[in-house]
């Protein structure tokens, strides 16, 4: 550039016909953003208007408080709901301590070595593994190894180790966003390492690590291939009466609806209303984890 | 110098791996007395004081040679429990940084840390610690509110409640005003007159009128080392070195 170039307002360098095709190529990208977002809702109102419209006739005080009945034909389907909150439940109880303990020592304690690296792909590898090697570990160990047996805890000791990347993940990005200035005040009032961790460190990330954590559960509460090795069982009526007892699970009860029953067609409309409990249950677990987050938020003063 | 020896530097290096920011220092801290920092932007201040209560510990590669005595005693000596040491030497930051807690918890969060469970030992001392920091007529009414909720003044003599809480003998203040307005500035500046009766103050600045304004005595680095200290009138009227009366003259820097 000369230096009369540098002189003239940057306006007046600029052709009119330039700053034209700028605008058409900013209108062309907005729109596709839009539409990319909008593919995004649009599928999800396709997919909950088709549950919807062919699953509501399902759905009644029954469906949901009875147990099948005739060969799962009819009935409801009380077990398998109660068997997927005691998975989730089990699941967050196993990997929500271990993921937050992983993740303080990685993101707080760890230096920047080779060990730290390992355990960082060892880490990211786990998340990439499919959900059906976990299930087959999860039959291989917890079930006949551990000798657990077919049951809530093998189960949920599954889906735990499957949630696991998600909770590090989501717990490592939650310490990030804390300021280090607020580990250098209190570390200069005299708290010790762990003082400051417990007191000023979670207590700020405790909104992002939970909305994290309940994602995790969520996505893993509808996985099938993790417990039908391990937990689930094509049917059984009683509700389970200990953490050693095999159970019933909505995405489980789905697949055997619409695979294995004695009649796939007439049984349509069930699995259709299993469907929908279960997206309604996963929708519920998110909706649960917004509605924490913000009054932590609230209550954390940020 | 008839004052009381609180704190004594001697023959500080520090590196930051492999780069030297700190070197040869050797300087004397005085009870009832402010020393000012002065020096150009990147000449070693903070990470000096950052040395006298070892927050430095915490920058890994970091190394530091050389001795620090509090009381006589190396406050490097491995003997040291780092977080009583820090507990005796308050410090106060650059931007204020109150926890995102009540006002309330933020400066009784020094008592609880260290092991104190009284709970009207806890509020009387909150309560004093804010009136030393003249900052209790303005929350009086609302020490349960946030501590966000603050102005960036009223912030910054939050954190200095916060670190008198615990009643420390030194209190190192990081140019604790440069986020400051005029108004402001001028408050945290009264503040330390009263507080130096009390406490031994070290305050790096790198405006030379608040230097001159605060402190009893000043010293002056650049470039990692230390170029001057004097008494503060002395140093700023007749300074022995060419390199200060340039500095001070604003003739560099
Ligand atoms: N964490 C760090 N790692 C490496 N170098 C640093 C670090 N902090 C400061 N330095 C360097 O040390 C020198 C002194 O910095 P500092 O103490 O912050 O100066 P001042 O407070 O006087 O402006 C500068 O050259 C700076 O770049
Ligand atoms: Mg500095």
């Amino acid at each position: 550039m000369t230096k009369t170039d540098v002189k003239k307002p940057i306006t007046e360098q600029l052709a009119l016909p330039h700053i034209k095709y700028r605008k058409f190529k900013q209108t062309i990208f907005f729109a596709l953003f839009r539409f990319a977002a909008l593919i995004n809702g649009t599928a999800l109102a396709i997919i909950l208007f088709f549950l919807l419209k062919n699953g509501y006739k399902a759905i009644n005080w029954t469906f949901l408080t009875q147990p099948p009945i005739d060969s799962m034909t009819k009935g409801g389907i009380l077990p398998c709901i109660v068997g997927t909150l005691y998975l989730s439940l089990g699941a967050i109880a196993i990997s929500l301590p271990i993921g937050i303990a992983s993740a303080i020592y990685l993101n707080e304690y760890a230096g920047s070595g080779r060990v730290l690296r390992i355990i960082r792909l060892g880490i990211n590898n786990l998340a990439g593994v499919p959900s059906v090697v976990f299930g087959l570990f999860g039959l291989a160990f917890f079930v006949i190894y551990l000798k657990m047996g077919v049951s809530i805890l093998a189960g949920a000791l599954t889906l735990g180790l499957l949630s696991l990347p998600v909770i590090i993940g989501a717990t490592e990005e939650a310490l990030k966003t804390v300021p280090e200035t607020y580990r250098e005040a209190s570390l200069g009032l005299g708290a010790t390492k762990l003082q400051t961790i417990f007191r000023v460190v979670l207590p700020c990330a405790m909104p992002g690590i939970l909305t994290g954590a309940i994602l995790g559960i969520s996505r893993a509460a509808g996985e099938t291939a993790p417990i039908m090795f391990t937990a689930a069982v094509f049917f059984t009526p009683d509700l389970p009466s200990s953490i050693f007892d095999e159970i019933m699970a909505l995405p489980y009860h789905i697949y055997v609806l619409s695979t294995a029953g004695t009649e796939i067609e007439a049984t349509r409309p069930l699995q259709y209303g299993t469907s929908l409990v279960l997206i309604v249950l996963v929708f519920g677990m998110n909706l649960a984890a917004i509605l924490l987050r913000a009054r932590l938020r609230k209550r954390m003063h940020i | 110098m008839d004052a009381d020896l609180k704190m004594s530097v001697k023959q500080l290096n520090f590196f930051y791996d492999k780069f030297k920011a700190l070197e040869n220092i050797s300087l004397d801290f005085y009870a009832g007395h402010v020393t000012a920092l002065i020096g150009p932007s990147g000449c070693g201040k903070s990470t000096f004081l950052r040395c006298l209560n070892r927050m430095n510990d915490l920058i890994p590669k970091s190394r530091v040679e050389g001795k620090i005595l509090l009381d006589n005693e190396d406050i490097y000596d491995c003997a040291v429990n780092v977080a009583t040491l820090r507990s005796r030497i308050g410090m106060v930051f650059q931007k204020p940084n109150p926890f995102p807690k009540t006002i309330f918890e933020n400066v009784a969060y020094g008592l609880r840390v260290n092991g104190i469970k009284d709970k009207t030992l806890i509020a009387d001392r909150v309560t004093e610690s804010l009136n030393q920091a003249a900052l209790w007529d303005e929350v009086k009414d609302r020490i349960y509110d946030s501590a966000l909720e603050l102005s960036g003044g009223q912030q910054q003599r939050l954190c200095i409640a916060r670190a008198l809480a615990i009643k420390p003998e030194v209190i190192l203040m990081d140019e604790p005003a440069s986020a400051l307005d005029p108004i402001a500035t001028q408050k945290i500046e009264e503040l330390i007159h009263q507080l130096k009766k009390m406490f031994t103050i070290i305050i790096v600045t790198h405006n030379m009128q608040q230097a001159a304004r605060v402190s009893d005595i000043t010293a002056f680095f650049y470039m990692g080392k230390l170029i001057e200290t004097d008494k503060t009138d002395t140093l700023f009227t007749r300074p022995k070195l060419k390199q200060t009366e340039d500095y001070i003259t604003g003739r560099f820097g």
